[in-house]
């Protein structure tokens, strides 16, 4: 995980004393103090959530709204997403392109009719947040939402249990975004996480965020998970870590990320990187993102030189030991002539080649609701 | 475990005839969480103090496990292999890492005992 570290005091969370009351380890990331486990530790709080329903604390991210008659059309200055075709109560992700054509950073946004909705990178809010405000137009404004808390409830008895006490919430589709009261507590809930599994993310004020996350808790089958479970969680469902396997050098294309570029955006080629982006679509990327699975049971981890013959060829940028895979997996870059499903390579761990092969992601199936 | 002594290392050590049996403390293995994986040294290897001869790996991070004394190892722990788990479930028993064969007994000197060690670990925390 990429840890901002500074001289600057770490921030907390509105929950930072349930945190502390349930055990939870924390550590520095950035620039907040946040839970990487509670005593059950990594490896059971990730099977938890493939088996039942856990709770994550993500009020780290950044929530803004953007308002204003055009607000879709001022995004789209900074994004090679399609915002405009968002229909209301829908959200998609999209990623923030640099001029150069490399990833600023990653993004969910949402249409809520009369504003959009974004969460952020905690890491990078501030960078974005910045450049959005340079692009807005007259009429247009950006709304920073510190005073809100953001939970993720995931797991196969996530929304099930949840739906007891709204059931409003099991109607929501894959991507589908609603207000909604959660035990007369007022929520803004998403269908959409980064585990993997179904559940759902849910914006609530900060002074209610406690109480929303003893109620949720509470719920049959439910327990707390922390950011070690999160990653583990991700890296198996095959998801993008900002700073580790994107960042401003590396282009959507060479992540895999060109679903992200919509199809109408291909006509019009007026966003940050088009140039880059477009060379790449047409030719191919020198470099792409690829899943690893190494052989036996040592984890490779980011950092670690990828070769092929013994001639380097990339670099993990993720790697751990996944839980529900009984094995390691990892992702990383390699030049496109070994990206194809099945290449042998070797990872070079403490001065030893181990052997591995490119394998397509996710490692482990994504089960979203339909 | 009044016969075991500790290194700042966080390994502790079994000390029977010339052999010691070296693992990681039940502190180390809390803090380093779930392991997953264990690479241990050939036996017949001869180690200098301080060298990093083992690796630990948890679901988080990965970890190098020191020589605490100098000499030859005379075994790996082969179940670590088919259950690391073993190091968070019994760390300073079943969960043994190595024996080495001494080369310098004195060595054993500059390790602490349970006592020195609880303090030593306090004063980090």
């Amino acid at each position: 995980m990429a840890e901002i570290l500074s001289d600057s005091p770490l921030l907390e969370t509105p929950l930072a004393p349930l945190h502390r009351e349930l055990g939870g380890k924390m550590v520095p990331f950035a620039g907040y103090s946040m839970p990487v486990q509670y005593p059950a530790g990594i490896l059971a709080e990730h099977l938890a959530t493939r088996q039942g329903a856990t709770l994550f604390d993500v009020s780290h991210m950044g929530q803004v709204e953007l308002r204003g008659e055009g607000a879709a059309e001022a995004l789209e200055r900074l994004t090679p997403a399609d915002v405009k075709i968002l229909k209301p109560g829908r959200q998609k992700y999209g990623l923030l392109t640099t001029e150069a054509g490399g990833v600023l950073d990653d993004f969910m946004v949402a249409n809520l009719g009369d504003r959009l909705f974004l969460v952020l990178n905690a890491s990078r809010k501030d960078v974005d947040c910045a450049a959005i405000e340079a692009a807005l137009p007259a009429g247009v404004t950006l709304h920073r939402m510190p005073d809100r808390a953001l939970l993720a409830f995931q797991g196969p008895a996530a929304v099930p249990s949840l739906a007891t006490l709204a059931p409003a919430v099991a109607a929501l589709p894959f991507m589908g975004v609603a207000a909604a009261e959660i035990a007369g507590i007022p929520v803004l809930v998403s269908r959409s996480g980064y585990t993997g599994e179904d559940g759902v993310e849910i914006s609530v004020a900060a002074d209610r965020a406690e109480d929303l996350a003893r109620t949720l808790l509470a719920l049959p089958g439910a327990s707390i998970a922390g950011l070690g479970a999160r990653d583990s969680l991700r890296l198996e469902a095959g998801l993008c870590l900002y700073g580790n396997d994107i960042d401003e050098t590396t282009s959507p294309v060479e992540a895999g990320l060109t679903w992200t570029v919509g199809k109408r955006r291909r006509t019009e080629w007026n966003f940050p990187g088009a140039e880059r982006i477009r060379e790449e679509l047409d030719n191919g990327p020198k470099r792409l993102r690829v899943g690893i699975l190494p052989e036996g049971r040592q984890p490779a981890r980011a950092h670690t030189a990828i070769a092929v013959g013994g001639e380097t060829v990339g670099e993990v940028t993720s790697g751990t030991f996944g839980p529900s895979l009984n094995g390691p997996c990892a992702m990383g870059y390699v030049a496109r002539e070994h990206a194809a499903d099945g290449t042998a390579l070797e990872l070079m761990v403490r001065g030893k080649a181990i052997p591995a092969r490119v394998a397509a992601t996710p490692f482990i199936p994504h089960r979203y609701a339909r | 475990m009044a016969d075991l002594k500790f290194s700042k290392d966080h390994e502790w050590v079994r000390l029977e005839g010339n052999v010691a049996t070296v693992g990681i403390t039940d502190h180390a293995q809390t803090a380093l969480g779930d392991v997953v994986f264990v690479d241990l040294p050939e036996a017949g290897r001869e180690v200098a103090a301080g060298e990093a001869i083992a690796v630990v790996e948890s679901v988080k991070a990965a970890s190098d496990v020191y020589a605490p004394v100098a000499g030859t190892i005379v075994e790996s722990n082969g179940a670590l292999a088919d259950d690391p788990s073993l190091v968070n479930g019994a760390a300073q028993s079943d969960g043994w890492f190595f024996r080495i064969e001494l080369s310098n007994p004195d060595e054993l000197d500059g390790l602490m005992d349970a006592a020195a060690y609880q303090a030593f670990v306090d004063s980090q925390s």
